[in-house]
This record gives structure tokens, sequence and C-alpha cells, in this order.
């Protein structure tokens, strides 16, 4: 049962082919044997899953389940859940037990989902390889020599390791995007807006979204359908209706309109990481897609906009970490200042803290005009070479990453490892949907293909995606998550 | 535009991390090489172009001012390091 897709699970359940309790039982005691090694939960929540297990399958046998009721998944530990120890991957808030629940999980519970766990992430979603979390890193499930991908590293992995059918990611530069193509599994970045960011820690709030990682487009359009929606407790949600985004998986893509944009395919893209994207484009043209060349010609000032803007808000949103409230506190703190100083120093980790002195940095006085406002300008034109290509196609494609998992500890350097997220980081500033799909493998490393679409086309995107996935067995492929090898 | 590393030591001041003259050594290398990538948007003409704070242009929406929340003071001050009736502790500010 622990490699079946979510939409299967939901059917095995609605057959009485298993209860939700002893699916849940099962998974737990897959965590428990084999995330000594994967380390992608910095919680497991045990009794209170089996709690919510014991209450889906009641439901279900009153004649009252939804189509998620008694489906288990994860939640990144960025979303503040009530009771629950909610530590973002920093020793700040290792202490930190929620004191309320995030909309998205207020919503799933509501559904009728189980939670198993907390997944681990780099510190406040901070990193592309999982390595900056206080937990410590989290391993791939396709080769443990690898990198899972961040931040949502431990949601791809514990996905693809069978542990949870499915789990919450936030993306604020491909945080969902970019592990779920290290860990070939699915994963859709909302539009900007369309999933409530209340109590989603924050990171950039003007680019972090959170949303679904799954098996298939089938399974991510299941759960968007719960999470999306307008949260009047969230001022930069979007007041507009949810549609069925199952609705359109079916329809054929015959006169699809794909773009390559030139700058996805350019120097330092990885040539086996090249050739499964391009035979992925040859799936589609099969299809009845035509496909052709387009240029986002801001590509370049991607990376250099997102790392003013990014730090920039967060410096701001890191602010409320002053050892007061909740939260780290030094010990003997000498007066207020002291107080702050060491409480922040102590609490927060090495790429947090580099991150909050460059916004720091930025924001101050006699730099803002040089940096922020230059780059949000620059953000203008970086959305509108996406407003443009949209003109002349319906999506465009490329490679989620340059290459496939790097090795943990290979990148040393921050500004190598920003590079990483050069196909991922426009799409944030610019506020549109995209959606990794496993579209082969680069030696025994997945390898993602990202599929974009324009302001709230998620419906498009899980079309196109899921005909992808009916074409193709890439999403079907698992690691081999022996207990002998954990 | 280089980095000092009295803006480095300024930086972490106004951020409140306490920060050690070896640390800071450390960072200045590290935040000089990121302003340095960061520095490529100067060679980009931007004259005209209106700064995009929000990627769907959004305005702050408005609400009617009604209280909309109870009063959790206790349940809210469960996670902190110290309170006392009701109050949050920190060290003396004013003597």
């Amino acid at each position: 049962m622990h490699d079946r897709t979510l939409t299967e699970i939901s059917q095995a359940l609605d057959a009485g082919e298993i209860s939700s309790r002893e699916l849940t039982q099962d998974l737990l005691g897959r965590i428990d044997r084999l995330d000594g090694t994967l380390n992608s939960f910095v919680s497991v929540t045990a009794d209170q899953a089996l709690e919510a297990a014991e209450a889906a399958d009641q439901a279900r046998a009153r004649g009252e389940a939804g189509r998620l009721t008694g489906v288990p998944l994860a939640l990144k530990d960025i979303f503040c859940t009530q009771g629950v120890k909610t530590s973002c991957g920093s020793k700040m808030l290792d202490n930190f037990v929620a004191p309320y629940d995030a909309t998205v999980v207020e919503k799933l519970k509501a559904a009728g989902t189980v939670s198993l766990g907390k997944t681990n992430m780099d510190e406040f979603a901070m990193g592309s390889s999982n390595e900056s979390s206080f937990y410590g890193p989290v391993k791939n499930p396709w080769d443990l020599d690898a990198v899972p991908g961040g931040s949502s590293g431990g949601s791809a992995a514990a996905v693809a390791a069978g542990l949870v059918p499915a789990a919450l990611g936030t993306d604020t530069g491909g945080s969902i995007r970019q592990p779920a193509a290290f860990c070939g599994i699915t994963g859709l970045k909302p539009t900007y807006g369309r999933v409530s960011r209340y109590g989603m820690i924050a990171y950039a709030s003007s680019l972090d979204q959170g949303g679904p990682m799954a098996r298939s487009a089938e399974d991510c359009a299941h759960l968007l359908n719960v999470i999306a929606g307008h949260d009047v407790r969230d001022s930069t949600s979007v007041a507009r209706g949810v549609p069925d985004y199952t609705e359109e998986l079916s329809a054929p893509l015959s006169g699809l309109k794909i773009g390559l944009p030139k700058e996805y395919f350019g120097d330092g893209l990885d040539a086996g990481v090249n050739q499964a994207i391009g035979e992925a484009i040859k799936v589609y043209e099969s299809l009845g897609a035509s496909v052709r060349e387009v240029s986002l010609p801001h590509t370049a000032y991607a990376i250099p906009a997102y790392y003013v803007i990014a730090p920039a808000e967060a410096s701001s949103n890191l602010s409320r970490y002053d050892g007061v409230r909740f939260g780290h506190r030094c010990d003997n703190p000498e007066d207020l200042i002291d107080l702050y100083k060491r409480s922040r120093a102590e609490g927060f980790g090495e790429e947090v803290k580099r991150r909050i002195l460059i916004g720091t940095h930025t924001l101050s006085e006699g730099f803002f005009d040089a940096y922020y406002k230059k780059a949000q300008q620059v953000r203008r034109l970086i959305r509108q070479d996406f407003l443009d290509a949209f003109e002349e196609v319906d999506v465009l494609m490329g490679p989620a990453a340059p290459t496939p998992a790097f090795d943990l500890g290979a990148q040393k350097d921050p500004v190598s490892m920003y590079l990483q997220d050069i196909y991922t980081i426009a799409v944030n500033l610019a506020g549109i949907p995209g959606i990794s799909v496993p579209a082969g493998f680069a030696g025994k490393r997945p390898v993602g293909l990202q599929i974009l679409g324009t302001h709230f086309a998620e419906t498009r995107l899980l079309n196109v995606a899921h005909q992808f996935q009916q074409a193709t067995d890439w999403h079907l492929k698992r690691p081999e998550m022996t207990e002998e090898n954990s | 535009m280089a980095l000092e590393h009295a803006e480095v030591l300024r930086a972490a001041h106004l951020a409140r991390i306490d920060l050690s003259e070896n640390d800071a050594a450390h960072y200045h290398d590290d935040l000089g090489r990121i302003l340095e990538m960061v520095d490529q948007l100067q060679a980009l003409d931007t004259e005209g172009v209106a700064p995009l704070a929000h990627p769907l242009d959004a305005t702050q929406r408005l609400r009617a001012d009604e209280v909309t929340e109870n009063d959790q003071r206790e349940h809210f001050q469960r996670c902190a390091p110290q309170v006392e009736n009701g109050l949050y502790l920190v060290p003396r500010v004013v003597e």
C-alpha cells in the first residue's frame, strides 16, 4: 500500500480494502524503520495520527467520507500545527509548540486527512539542499550520497521513500519544484495568493507560497482542491473561486502550444538532464502539442533580484524572533540588547544570519534605492517576460534544475548554491504557478520537467502534467528502500 | 559597491545579532561575494520602470474596524520564555 498514489489509497479506503487506522500504523512502522537513515521527519505525531485515523474510519462508517478522508500525509515543519512542535528547521523554534493551526492545516484536518508528522527542511526555508536544517541533512532515497533538494527536502524524500503518499511544501524560490525534481515526485507551486499563508512561517512574504507534493499530478489536484482559496486572515490571498482542479485532467493536449525558453537550455545544463527533458518534449509532440522556442530575456537577472528582495523581506520577517515572546532565549542576559543579540546569534544558523545581514544592509540608509528599489524594478521586467511569452504559448517547459541532485556537502560556497535555482526563482518573482514532474533519470538520480503557466493556470498545468503521466511511467518509479540498506 | 568591514558590524547591530570580530570577517567574505553577484542588476537600464512589490499588483484590503479575535493571552503566553501576571519579562530597561 505504501507505494500507491493518494488517489489509489482513497479508492482502497472506499472499497474497504484497508482502514485508515491500518494504513496509518503501517506507514508509522515504515517511518520508524526507514527514517533513521533518511532523516525526513523532525517530529512524528503517532498518537494524534492514530486518533485522526480512528475518527476518519468512523466518519467513513457513517457514510460521511470525502475524497481525502483517512488519507495519511505529512506537513513541512513550517506550517503551524496546534499543540505540535513547529520548528521551521531552526534551533530558534526548537522549543516552539504552535498555539494555533495554519489555515491549510485546518483545511486538511477538516477534509479528514491524517497527518503523520512534520518534515525536515532548510532552516526557515533558506536553502536548496536541506543541509541548513538544525536537525541535520535529509538524504535522497534514490541515492543516500545525494541531497534531496530544498528547502522542502524532508517532504520530497518522505513521499519518494513511500513514508507518506503526499506532503505539503512551500516554495519561495523553487523549494517545492527543485526537491520534487531531485526526488522523482510531482510538486506544484501555485500562483502567489492561491493558497493562504496564514500560519505558514514567513520567509519572504511576497514570494512564499504553499503547495502539494505527491506521486502524481492527479494527487496534487485533489490536494489543491482542499488547500486553495481565499482567507480573510491572509491579506495577500486572492478572493477568487476555486475550481475543481481534477475536472480538466483528462482534456486532450492536441493544439497545446509549448514554449521552450532558450535561456533555460544554456551553459551549465547537465547533459543527462538536457537529454531527459528533450525526450519529454517529444512525448508532448506525440500527444499533439506544438513546440517553439521563446525568450525570457531577463532570466540572468532573476537570481540577483531575488537575493535582494528575499533577504530584505526575511530580515524584516525574522525580526519577530526576539527571545521575548516565544522561541529561543539566551541564558543570563545582561540587558535587553544583550538578550536580543545573543538569543538571535544562538538561535539562528549561518545561512539565516547571512540572509538577515544582507537584507539589513541593503535596506539600510543610503542603499535602499540602489538595491531594493532596483530589484523591484527588475522584478517587473521579469514578470513582463513571462506575460509576453504567454501571449504566444500556453505553457513553458524546461528543466526544474540544471543538474540532478548533487552530493551531500558538495556545494560549499553560498553563491554557487544560489545559482542552482536558476530555472525556478524567476517564477516566484513573477508570481506564476509551476509544477515539476518526473521525466527520467540522469544516472541513478531523477530529473524533473518543469511546466509553467500564467497566473491562475493551475487547472491547465495539472492537465498537461497528468497527460504526460498517462503516457509515461516515470512517476511510478520507486527507489529501493529496504530495511537492509537503511 | 564594495562592502566595508564596518558595514557588516553595522548590519549585525541593526539586526540585533551578536557577532564577534572573527565572525564578522567570515561574513564579510560571504556577503561581499553575494553583493558582487547582486551588483549585476546595475547593468540593467530600469529608467521609468515602476517597482513591483506584489506579483498581482494587489493593494491592501480594508475591513470594518470590528473586534474579531477573542482574548487568548494566557494561551499565547504559554510558549513565552518568561511571563508573570500576564506580562512578558525582560531584563530591566529603566533603572
